[in-house]
């Protein structure tokens, strides 16, 4: 186990920089998620990390050692792939022992370790097969098995869900998630998926655009969001955000609605975004903020997401899942005031 | 009035729109059937009239018939109990045998190099290795031969392979071949710790295995056959090549054409045997090498 460090991480391609200047801290057996759209760079700063990909500038440390110059076999890691990278020529065993090769490890040793990831990860009886004879699940589990094997510093994954179906997904991430809890060591894991970022990480790191937008717990980057990117991002279906003008502590919003906002402090006179979470906003509760007519209503059991038309445009909000109002109730939503956000429309950073 | 489905006059009206929309694609059928099998006797004639012609007495040779009136295997004890044919035969297994293991390592290599790894100017050296594909080898020899005299390998096996040790066609099969080869695979073994050498060997090798079988035949069946460089190359009878030694059959007044059909037909043994065994790779090579990249 070991921490991990980035310091001003820097990549080009030629000309282009596609990495500006990442820095991070990771502790000691920490579970951190980089999340971001396609092209934000967050498999780069895993293979940067890896030795797969040269650095343009600033250093990469784990456990307090420059691994700039070390080879990937020298940076004590460990590296789950998308398309797993299990080797189809090669029995499960072999598959798990090739990332003992060059360990100077016994034999006996070797097998006994083996054995013992195979019981972790529930494969002793697949042991003796093919990749080709095993499902989705336990090629994935085979990949973090080899990984495992070497018992590395730091564990990377680069996307390693994506390729499963919806369900095997969830039981793969509640797998690793409880691996983790057992084994301990740090991990980086990317994904795009924001449900993964969410569920898993002890901390997230969302990307875009090859700058980091907000490092945060699961719920900071969801209650906090530091900017209109990571407002958007995070969050299913997300947040709801209505153009309109702050004058001291009450926003104008289009249509002549004004929200107060009392958690904002002295944010002069300027153009802002005003945000709310659909799942902060509900018909009929208390400090109703803007009303409107129910356009749309998407059940979903529990509650039920409907889309009002406001004078300020068009906005979701959940509501109960029993007693939803009707398309073309006239509604009055309300949210509390902590749950309203101030983003200010030219930078799109947090005001409040 | 329409009839329902199932009537007789809908069933009758379906089969004698599947006959007219059949009629036509029994002719084509019968066209290319036709054209295969005018094909496929005239590249079965050549063998059948070399094995036929194996079996005649001299004095029967220019008779076109293909059963002979004589049938003797008179030739073939003849040829088996030369002492030349027998180091012919041996000068080709050597000479095919190595310039075939040379072949897989190399053209493997240089493919394996010129597909996984980025360097400065890896297209200009692809480029100039598939232009030597448009070179004849009747330009080469000559070259080759100066080459030869110069480095003292004229009548030798080395003299013979070194030409062909490696070659462009090879390296374009193999290159094709390593592009199927996922670089997660390359990564995570480089990651396992393992060197690049290692990683060629125990990760890409073992994965394109077909494309090995298939470079093996065209390696193995294009040396067997090899005859202008050996008959060059060579001087010595005893360094000759069973191409080369079996046009040297017969004296100056004629030619024994019933002992070169017979030693032909001896030394397609070996070559339709590997050929049988690994033809499915080497359709597989040749789709690959032709489809892919």
């Amino acid at each position: 186990m070991a921490t991990l460090s980035l310091n001003n991480l820097k990549k080009s391609y030629g000309s282009t920089e596609v990495l500006h200047g990442i820095s991070l801290d990771v502790a000691d057996g920490e579970f951190v998620v980089f999340v971001g759209p396609s092209g934000c760079g967050k498999s780069t700063t895993l293979r940067m990390i890896a030795g797969l990909e040269e650095t343009t500038s600033g250093i990469i440390e784990i456990g307090g050692r420059e691994v700039n110059n070390l080879e990937p076999k020298e940076r004590d890691i460990a590296m789950v792939f998308q398309n797993y990278a299990i080797y189809p020529h090669m029995s499960v065993k072999k598959n798990i022992a090739f990332g003992l090769r060059s360990s100077k490890m016994p034999k006996p040793d070797k097998e006994k370790r083996i054995q013992e990831v195979a019981g972790i990860l529930d494969m002793v009886d697949l042991l003796e097969r093919k990749p080709n004879q095993l499902s989705g699940g336990q090629r994935q589990r085979v990949a973090i098995g080899r990984a495992m094997v070497r018992d590395p510093a730091v564990f990377l994954f680069d996307e390693p869900l994506s390729n499963l179906d919806a369900q095997l997904r969830t039981q793969m991430r509640l797998e690793i998630k409880k691996l983790h809890q057992r084994v301990g060591n740090t991990i980086i894991f990317v994904t795009h998926d924001q449900v993964e970022a969410m569920t898993m990480a002890d901390r997230i790191v969302i990307m875009k655009d090859g700058h980091i937008q907000q490092v945060g717990t699961p719920a900071e980057v969801f209650h906090k969001p530091a900017n209109t990117f990571v407002a958007r991002f995070i969050g299913a279906p997300s947040m709801n955000l209505l153009a309109g003008q702050i004058e001291g502590a009450t926003a104008r919003l289009k249509g002549d609605v004004q929200v107060a906002v009392p958690t904002l402090e002295n944010a002069g006179r300027r153009d802002i975004l005003l945000g709310v979470r659909p799942d902060d906003l509900h018909p009929n509760s208390g400090n109703p903020i803007i009303g409107g007519k129910v356009i749309l209503r998407e059940p979903l059991g529990s509650e039920t997401l409907i889309y009002v038309d406001t004078p300020s445009g068009e906005i979701i909000a959940k509501a109960d899942g029993r007693t939803p109002p009707n398309v073309g109730d006239i509604v009055e939503l309300g949210a509390l005031p902590e749950n309203l956000h101030i983003f200010d429309t030219e930078s799109g950073e947090a005001l409040t | 009035m329409v009839a329902a489905p199932g009537t007789p006059r809908a069933s009758s009206d379906a089969l004698l729109n599947t006959q007219r929309s059949r009629r036509p694609r029994n002719m084509g059928q019968i066209i290319r059937w036709l054209l295969l099998f005018i094909g496929g006797i005239l590249m079965i004639m050549p063998i059948a009239y070399m094995i036929s012609t194996s079996l005649k007495w001299p004095h029967e040779v220019y008779n076109v018939k293909l059963i002979p009136d004589e049938p003797t295997i008179e030739n073939y004890t003849y040829v088996l109990e030369d002492g030349r044919f027998y180091w012919w035969f041996v000068n080709s297994i050597i000479i095919a045998t190595i310039t075939t293991i040379c072949n897989l390592l190399f053209d493997s290599l240089v493919g394996y190099t010129l597909c996984k790894f980025r360097f400065p100017g890896r297209q200009i050296v692809f480029i100039a290795i598939l232009s030597t594909l448009m070179i004849p080898t009747e330009m080469l020899v000559i070259p080759w031969y100066l080459m030869s005299q110069s480095f003292g390998w004229l009548d030798s096996y080395w003299g013979i392979m070194f030409p062909g040790l490696m070659t462009a066609f090879g390296t374009f099969l193999m290159k094709q071949f390593f592009e199927s080869v996922p670089d997660d695979f390359i990564e995570a073994a480089r990651i396992d710790g393992l060197n690049e050498l290692q990683i060629w060997w125990t990760v890409a090798m073992p994965l394109v295995k077909p494309a090995l079988a298939a470079l093996a035949i065209f390696v193995f069946l294009g040396n067997w056959t090899a005859f202008l460089w050996p008959l060059i190359v060579t001087n010595s009878v005893d360094m000759y090549t069973i191409p080369v030694g079996l046009s040297g059959f017969g004296d100056e007044a004629d030619v024994a054409w019933e002992l070169i059909m017979t030693g032909a037909a001896i030394s397609t043994i070996p070559t339709l045997v590997v050929f049988l065994i690994f033809q499915r790779f080497i359709i597989r090579g040749v789709v690959m090498a032709g489809l892919k990249g």
